[in-house]
């Protein structure tokens, strides 16, 4: 089908990576080098607060580290404020006080140079974005604007990106349309227009049509029904495998993971607790948290009684010490509350931060 | 089938409803339940999950079976007595005591600048006419138990000072107060966390079996109602298309919508499965050419 006339983009030809070497390249073969893409090094970003001399400080993302290669999709998974959404606005510079950045890098790899997307000028970031890394935010089918036909949001969003005559661009994005399965028609109508899973369809096609190198999709599908979500999951990830571009996609949902994702990281509190190959994370987990993740969805033609994990989530203003996740965890020693534990490697590419299940005595040589 | 002479805890009848939409100009019916009937017997309590995608009246059937919107067509029994009958603010309040909702959103059910214990006390003293701080505070005390709280914890409390999963159990526990025979839930678990859903899925299972609570729970995650229902309806369009034992219909669903629905279900043991290439699981309305409007909004 894409074989049959791929529609010609403009920046085509300034991709190092495109076509070269177009095997399946799977997680692990390569670990360091051209293809890495994203690499995230200790990471703290914090939400700073000050009114009337109280000073607060919401520590959302407290030393992250991770990275993500060519042609992978990344999964972060994790409840409701343990950070992930601070964490991929951190990555894509979305940041505005009263969050800020405390410590660590965020460095993009688009196949030339490294960029700390931090220390980036205004101009040099309008050119990156868009073009090299697009988002696709949360509940994102209610950011198209209202008073603009579909066509408009082409215009604004991918126009000055994509260099082309207008009626050439036009083209384009009606042949780009038809990879997500939408008709021209969309291009006439106002977002009100369109039901829930064709608005979720034309911002992955606005995430899309200029072929970034890396995308982030947060929660991409959460607003939209059952059938519908697994129609637009496969069409992202048939988009991804297309233009062998990156994606981090977060979601709290392990099953959208396990269908989708090559590699999956699971974040509790600001920190990432495990990471590894989705289907060793999934199969496999260590750490206590993930390991109850997983028990307890309930599944068609599972009965078995399913438990709802005691105490609630941490306040990330006071989090607590040592490894956060302890006051609610089965297995904790004495030493989880008076220390965090360091990720370590139980396996290849398989990392873990827990005391009890992973002890840095156990792990294996650093590769 | 049912015990002869005892009528049924709630009897909903070829109930369907039609919404007029647009202005003055371009005036158009979208008909959001159609021709849907069930019952939930008394003296045996369970849980009947309502499925189906949104857009397909689940919302408005439960708004329906609480009496805030009245059916187009059909009729709801409560108890043998129809629904329009309630007319009085006495009878309504009658009503009120024993078929409670519990809503989707545990933060927005709650006026942040309210504490959450004035709406327990004020569910006391109007459902449960309880006198008396002391009557009062014993009465929330005792509902917020049920659910594994206590009124300690909750006294003076802020919404937003709790978690998703504890509003959504102060929540359930209101609606306990009365102590109700029906508790219509509409999608009780789909904004609370995942490592605290299941304690409030097993809450109402606790309820159906200890309390003697039916539930009418809705919901699109077939997962969970397979995990507690009884019985299950599956809606679509307005339609219910299939029903039937919870088991027997989500282990082997005949309808094709049924089918569709069970088979979009994305489980984490798939994880060796890429997902199915689109088209095979297309759905007809959405792809095609013309501009559907979405029949939501």
């Amino acid at each position: 089908m894409s074989a049959a006339g791929p529609p010609a983009l403009a920046n085509e030809g300034a991709r190092p990576h495109q076509g070269a070497g177009g095997a399946e390249r799977r997680f692990g073969r390569s670990a360091a080098g051209p293809d890495r893409v994203l690499t995230v090094r200790d990471l703290r970003a914090y939400y700073r607060t000050n009114h009337f001399g109280i000073s607060r400080e919401v520590r959302a993302v407290d030393g992250v580290s991770l990275h993500v290669d060519r042609d992978e999709i990344y999964g972060l998974a994790g409840e409701s404020s343990c950070g992930k959404t601070t964490l991929i606005k951190t990555i894509v510079r979305a940041i505005r006080p009263p969050l800020d950045i405390v410590g660590g890098s965020v460095t993009f790899n688009f196949g030339d140079r490294d960029l700390d997307i931090h220390a980036l000028v205004q101009n040099e970031l309008e050119a990156v974005r868009w073009r090299h890394l697009s988002y696709i935010l949360q509940g994102s089918m209610n950011v198209l604007n209202p008073v603009r036909r579909v066509r408009q949001s082409f215009v604004d969003f991918a126009f000055r990106h994509i260099r082309k005559p207008f009626p050439e661009f036009l083209r384009l994005i009606e042949s780009h349309l038809d990879r997500v399965r939408l008709a021209p028609a969309v291009l006439d109508a106002y977002p009100h227009e369109l039901s829930g899973g064709m608005r979720q369809r034309v911002t992955i096609a606005l995430a899309t049509v200029c072929r970034p190198d890396f995308i982030v999709a947060d929660e991409p599908t959460t607003a939209l029904d059952v059938v519908v979500q697994k129609d637009v999951l496969s069409m992202l990830r048939e988009i991804q495998r297309e233009i062998r571009s990156s994606m981090i996609l977060v979601t709290h949902d392990i099953g959208v993971h396990a269908n989708l994702t090559d590699r999956l990281g699971i974040m509790y509190a600001g920190r990432l607790v495990e990471e590894g190959r989705t289907a060793d994370v999934i199969r496999n987990p260590r750490h206590p948290y993930t390991t109850h993740l997983v028990t307890s969805l309930p599944r068609i033609g599972d009965l078995t009684p399913k438990r709802g994990l005691e105490g609630v989530p941490p306040n990330l203003a006071a989090p607590p010490a040592g490894c956060r996740f302890h006051p609610r965890c089965p297995l904790a020693i004495a030493t989880c509350s008076a220390e965090a534990p360091p990720m370590v490697d139980v396996d290849t590419g398989h990392r873990v931060a827990c005391w009890v299940t992973a002890p840095p005595t156990a792990s294996m040589p650093p590769q | 089938m049912s015990a002869a002479g005892r009528s049924p805890l709630i009897e909903v009848e070829h109930v369907g409803m039609t919404y007029a939409i647009g202005g003055l100009f371009r005036r158009r019916a979208v008909r959001a339940v159609d021709d849907v009937s069930f019952r939930v017997e008394a003296g045996s309590p369970e849980i009947l999950a309502i499925i189906g995608e949104s857009g397909s009246g689940k919302t408005t059937l439960a708004r329906m079976i609480l009496n805030l919107a009245t059916p187009t067509d059909g009729a709801i029994r409560f108890l043998g007595a129809d629904l329009t009958g309630v007319r009085s603010n006495r009878e309504r309040t009658a009503f009120m005591r024993q078929v409670q909702p519990i809503f989707q959103n545990p933060f927005e059910a709650f006026n942040p600048l309210k504490r959450v214990d004035h709406y327990l006390y004020f569910s006391a003293r109007r459902f449960a006419a309880a006198r008396g701080r002391a009557d009062i505070e014993t009465r929330t005390d005792k509902a917020l138990q049920q659910v594994g709280l206590s009124l300690a914890e909750v006294k003076g409390r802020f919404p937003h000072e709790l978690s998703g999963g504890q509003l959504q159990r102060i929540a359930i526990a209101r609606a306990l107060i009365s102590a109700p025979s029906l508790i219509i839930a509409d999608e009780p678990v789909s904004m609370v966390d995942a490592s605290l859903r299941m304690s409030i899925v097993n809450l109402f299972k606790t309820l159906r079996d200890e309390l003697g609570v039916s539930i009418v729970y809705i919901t699109h995650d077939l997962a969970t109602a397979y995990y507690i229902s009884d019985r299950v309806l599956i809606m679509q369009r307005g339609k219910a298309v299939e029903s039937g034992n919870a088991r027997a219909v989500l282990d082997h669903p005949q309808h094709p919508y049924s089918v569709l629905l069970k088979n979009a279900v994305l489980s984490p043991d798939d994880v060796d499965k890429p997902i199915a290439r689109p088209g095979t699981s297309r759905d007809s309305a959405d792809s095609s050419p013309a501009i559907a409007p979405s029949n939501r909004e």
